[in-house]
């Protein structure tokens, strides 16, 4: 017992002095943000970090703002983000004299889902999407043949994302048309799993999540083609495969996904070496975890974007914007 | 007369059948929860899963910096949040002069038990992170859990220091002894077993918690593991470890729970057994502690 007191007392009093001291600094690349953008980073820092063992990278999952909450402080070399920056955000790093470099990765397709033994649903238009999600819509759409009247009268099930995600916020900006607004009446789950499982037991269900989800439990759930009755972005209802996204047609549930570099660390050799290799294994990897790779060019762009140092937006930080072709925008704003 | 009599015996009865089935069906949700576990995971667990680092890939992903964190954490916690308790609830349960602050420091504590975790979370980066300038670091996580975990560790521990009967004391004196040598060789090492129980349900609240982890920083993916303290190269002895980064298992397990593919999910469920194995582990050493104390203990 007094032995055991005055070992527990003396190591007590050692941490104390200590927690007073300046800590010494590592080769570190410090990143956080999105859950979305996470299996890519992941799996770029697990490469990485096999062909250099000396840089250590460490990688948070705090959501979208939260990761540029502590980006504009200052706190972090990188942010990942499912969704380009918020004026908001802007300002905050803007306050702290944080500059930024934007980098799109990957882009990520939200899939809108049905139980696969449903088979009255052959596709849906935006509008018809807009009319079941948009905030009038509570307790009023109830039925599939409210939506179309072909459909039959039975109770219509809504499953999403919960509010805090970013694919919440983009699906409601493309859909509805307001990021955010959406009916309250649906279940949501911030666990994209849990949506799974429920849509592949409810008939009457209908939901949406990202592609991935759909990809790994195909034999579960029915993906529902979407029409957004453009001409310019493929005729008829498209399905979000990995082609139709990439050529721009599958519209507007489509998004480019990023990752921000905090100008500063960009002096550091082991951020340059790391963004260096994001930029050309990114592709491959994104595609490993069930994301579609952007076209080679636009990682070419991308890094060339890196190397000068240009910071800010491409999408001026007004954050999400619907139905962008990430090349071409990185081509107009590159000169 | 007699027929009341007979009536409050059939309730007695029937009051104890009742609780014996309440109890028994606990046991058996808490049972088919973790045979559910056991089937999802048991086959995961091998070595190269308890000595990897996470990865894209399921088969090839482990848990190595999560558990060894998580146990790193909970020792620093351990440290921080024993000797701290016990001494706050010696001095209020016996030095403390009853008067109105004494009274107000009491209902705080009891009110701080019960504060829900992320509020420590929040306060933890308020004060350590950010203000201490400790950075993301375990010390600041332990601390953190430390703060959580002290209310009740306080609590407890008056508890069990009010058990011992007053004629204990009262016989230390009577043989010379003073205040503080009674409160040392009598008065704590006969509480000891209570608060020993206390502090372990205390830290298994807290082994458990993700949210005030995430909010000091905590991180999902870690591919090193904290400095040793304690290394056979020159300087021997190192403190860094205390200012690494860090994950948890908990931590993991989320991540792990909410990806798509199938391998995640029975990995997550293989990190839950070794979460459970680390809190029966530190229960066991709490048992332990416990059963040398009491035997100890002759009056």
């Amino acid at each position: 017992m007094k032995y055991i007191l005055k070992h527990i007392l003396l190591t007590f009093i050692l941490f104390i002095l200590l927690a007073d001291q300046g800590w010494a600094k590592r080769a570190l690349v410090k990143i956080d943000g999105s859950s979305t953008v996470f299996p890519i980073t992941e799996a770029v820092a697990e490469d990485f970090q096999a062909q250099n063992r000396k840089t250590r990278v460490t990688i948070g999952v705090s959501g979208t703002g939260g990761g540029f909450k502590k980006f504009c402080k200052g706190e972090i070399d990188i942010a990942n983000a499912s969704r380009p920056i918020k004026p908001s955000e802007v300002k905050q790093c803007a306050g702290n004299k944080v500059e930024y470099i934007e980098l799109p990765v990957s882009y990520d397709g939200i899939a809108v889902v049905v139980n696969p033994r449903n088979n009255w649903v052959k596709a849906l238009t935006v509008k018809e999407l807009k009319k079941l999600w948009e905030p009038e819509a509570k307790h009023k759409i109830t039925h599939w043949n409210q939506v179309r009247s072909s459909w039959p009268k039975k109770e219509i099930h809504l499953y999403g994302p919960g509010i805090d995600s970013g694919t919440f916020d983009y699906f409601t900006e493309a859909i509805v048309g307001e990021s955010g607004a959406s009916r309250g009446d649906f279940t949501a789950s911030e666990d994209d799993n849990v949506l799974v499982q429920g849509i592949s037991t409810d008939l009457n269900a209908l939901g949406f999540f990202g592609v991935a989800y759909y990809e790994y439990n195909k034999d579960r759930l029915k993906l529902v083609p979407i029409d957004d009755e453009k001409k310019e972005n493929g005729n008829g209802p498209i399905l979000p495969g990995y082609d139709n996204i990439l050529k721009g047609i599958y519209q507007p549930l489509a998004r480019p996904i990023f990752i921000y570099v905090r100008k500063k660390s960009a002096n550091r050799v082991e951020i340059q070496k790391f963004i260096a290799f994001y930029m050309t294994q990114g592709g491959e990897l994104s595609k490993e975890v069930g994301y579609i790779a952007l076209p080679d060019r636009a990682y070419d762009l991308a890094h060339k974007r890196f190397q000068k140092r240009m910071t800010g937006s491409i999408f001026g930080g007004k954050g999400a914007q619907v139905g962008v072709k990430v090349e071409e925008l990185l081509e107009k704003k590159g000169k | 007369m007699i027929d009341k009599k007979r009536r409050s015996r059939l309730y007695e009865k029937l009051f104890s059948v009742m609780g014996l089935i309440i109890t028994l069906l606990a046991v058996a949700v808490l049972l088919t929860l973790i045979v559910d576990v056991l089937m999802d995971g048991a086959s995961r667990l091998n070595w190269q899963f308890l000595t990897s680092y996470p990865s894209r890939r399921p088969g090839k992903a482990g848990i190595l910096s999560a558990w060894v964190g998580t146990v790193w954490v909970m020792v620093l916690t351990g440290m921080m949040a024993f000797p701290i308790g016990v001494a706050a609830a010696t001095y209020l349960e016996e030095y403390a002069r009853k008067n109105w602050l004494t009274d107000l420091i009491e209902i705080n504590i009891a009110n701080l038990a019960g504060v829900p975790s992320i509020i420590y979370g929040l306060l933890g980066l308020v004060i350590f992170v950010r203000w201490m300038d400790l950075e993301q670091s375990v010390l600041a996580g332990a601390m953190t859990l430390s703060m959580l975990v002290l209310p009740i560790i306080i609590l407890s521990a008056r508890e069990s220091l009010r058990t011992i009967p007053f004629t204990v004391r009262e016989a230390s004196y009577a043989l010379g002894a003073s205040k503080w040598q009674t409160i040392r060789n009598q008065v704590l090492p006969a509480a000891m077993p209570g608060i020993l129980t206390g502090t372990i349900l205390a830290m298994s609240r807290a082994i458990g918690e993700t949210a005030p982890l995430i909010v000091v920083g905590a991180l999902t993916y870690v591919a090193f593991l904290p400095t040793p303290p304690i290394s056979l190269e020159p300087p021997y002895f190192s403190l860094e470890g205390l200012s690494d980064p860090f994950s948890v298992l908990p931590i993991q397990i989320f991540n792990w729970v909410s990806r798509p593919q199938k391998g995640f999910s029975v990995n997550a469920a293989a990190a839950i057994l070794v979460l459970l194995f680390i809190t029966f582990a530190m229960n066991g050493i709490a048992v332990y502690l416990r059963y040398r104390y009491q035997k100890k203990l002759r009056w």
